[in-house]
């Protein structure tokens, strides 16, 4: 494993599966008495948030300290950062405060990669821009492999990935730093991905992608195990990518009768918030397909195998 | 998982020159049933007792222990494993590793004796990890330690309740437990460390 987590395709295929192998063992501590663990004690880390997040750092901040580190939350508003503090010098200031790893949510793409040249400590991209959500991408992949099954491991499904899976990731693909993230972790873990978006939301590129493009959300859903439903970002929308919330919803939303041409075992995902009305409808989210609640709490445990890590052990300079 | 066990080699059969067996097949199975009978005289027919090897080799010696008591008693122990890498001293010294499997018998070890079993006794380190991890999982009425070999050369007071063989070694010496569940062989082999 490298030093930070900037990125899905910072990790190798060995690196995934020990991440989620890591995180099926901690789902264990869970449900014992005493659900903390001593392997972080005297280490802290920064939880820096400069968008609004409710799951992702509450679920960093309840993984690291489930793993005995001390955590700073650090939010822009009502900080240093309100009166004008650049990102680095408020990356100075947290390594003057011995910060062993920094989680960095920022609106910019690359703030996670400009802050890792900065500070000493682990950097771990809590979500950056429409770039990347490492750790939202893992969550995933451990809930697909739970749910469906992994390859090619064992009956407990120790070593398995994910080949042959086939993942429908469908909406705002543009802004989207999940969808980005899941197409080349889940293609590392090897399955077939495709996204589906209007096509004003797919990106240019798409194409370069490992993964397949469509329009036709219909026909997809037929052949996928898991469709992954992508929030519409009207926050980051500065332009209208689509006429009416009604067409979209009618050309791209999960409803009941959409989710009824899905294969008998496929589940149903999101990364949440969702807009219930939407890109999903309520009976979707609330339906025994839907993962959603069971990501937000693997979140959490993916969240701790990643802190420990790249936390737990001696760098890699001194290994 | 005595933390001088070289990780890396283990690949190398019991016939690689310079490494002198000092348990054959028979003697660990003999040792094992002096060990299961050893541990229903202590516990009186080993009522209430849970046997949790430590990863990698203490788990199939925690289940074979198992086995026996079984044998003897006609009434098989509960037997678990038990992952101490998350308490372990020596984290920041090596990459982080991967975690093993913990599994807890149904019945908890809250009230229970607990037997940990590990494949050599060392520095006492793996033990004093255990013992932690093994507050976090419940309340034991009382915790004992069965090891296949006693090497010596302990840095913590911590003592074996059940010991195979009592091994007298030099620090620089390296102790490998084979078995076949994990090796596909059977022995425990004494050698030179940088062989």
């Amino acid at each position: 494993m490298k030093r930070h987590l900037i990125s899905a395709a910072d990790l190798s295929r060995d690196d995934a599966v020990l991440i989620l192998d890591t995180a099926a063992e901690l789902a264990s501590v869970a449900g014992r008495p005493i659900r903390k663990l001593p392997t972080l004690r005297g280490l802290t880390v920064v939880n820096l948030f400069y968008e609004d997040s409710t799951r992702t750092r509450t679920s960093f901040e309840a993984a690291a300290k489930r793993l005995s580190a001390d955590v700073i939350n650090f939010s822009a508003k009502g900080s240093s950062v309100a009166k004008g503090e650049s990102l680095k010098d408020t990356a100075l200031t947290l390594e003057a405060m011995g910060a062993d790893a920094v989680v960095i949510r920022h609106g910019a793409s690359g703030a996670a990669h400009r802050l890792a040249g900065w500070v000493t400590g682990s950097v771990l991209n809590a979500g950056d821009g429409t770039h990347e959500h490492p750790t939202q991408a893992l969550l995933d992949a451990f809930t697909i492999r739970q749910r469906l099954g992994g390859s090619g491991g064992t009956p407990d499904q120790r070593g398995g990935a994910l080949d042959g899976v086939r993942v429908t990731i469908v909406g705002d693909v543009l802004h989207s730093r999940v969808a980005r993230s899941n197409v080349l972790l889940l293609s590392t873990l090897g399955a077939e991905v495709t996204v589906v978006a209007p096509p004003t939301l797919m990106p240019f590129a798409v194409d370069t992608w490992p993964c397949k493009a469509s329009y036709d959300l219909d026909s997809e859903l037929r052949k996928s195990d898991v469709v992954m439903m992508l929030r519409v970002q009207q926050e980051r929308m500065s332009a209208a990518y689509f006429p009416s919330v009604r067409e979209y919803r009618r050309r791209y939303g999960l409803d009941s009768g959409r989710m009824a041409l899905l294969p008998e075992h496929a589940i149903v995902m999101h990364p949440g918030p969702m807009n219930r009305g939407v890109e999903i409808a309520a009976e979707v989210a609330d339906s025994p397909r839907s993962t959603i609640v069971a990501q937000v709490s693997n979140g959490v445990i993916v969240r701790m195998a990643v802190l420990y890590l790249l936390l737990g052990g001696a760098g890699e300079a001194a290994a | 998982m005595c933390a001088m066990r070289p990780e890396p080699g283990h690949e190398q059969g019991a016939s690689s020159p310079g490494w002198k067996a000092v348990l054959t097949p028979e003697e660990i199975r003999r040792a094992l049933s002096r060990i299961a009978h050893e541990i229903l005289e202590r516990t009186h027919g080993g009522e209430g007792i849970v046997l949790l090897g430590i990863p990698t080799r203490g788990v199939p010696l925690a289940r074979r222990l198992a086995e026996r008591i079984g044998e003897f008693e006609g009434t098989p122990a509960p037997y678990g494993s038990l992952d101490v890498t998350m308490h372990r001293d020596d984290l920041r010294l090596r990459p982080a590793r991967a975690l093993q499997r913990t599994e807890v018998p149904s019945g908890g070890v809250d009230g229970k004796t607990v037997v940990l079993v590990d494949d050599v006794l060392f520095s006492g380190r793996t033990i004093r990890a255990a013992l932690d991890a093994l507050n976090d999982l419940g309340r034991p009425r009382a915790v004992q330690l069965a090891v296949l070999v006693d090497r010596g050369h302990r840095e913590l007071p911590i003592r074996a309740d059940y010991v195979g063989k009592n091994l007298p070694t030099a620090y620089r010496e390296v102790v490998r437990v084979l078995l076949d569940e994990t090796d596909g062989e059977e022995s425990v082999l004494l050698g030179e460390r940088d062989q």
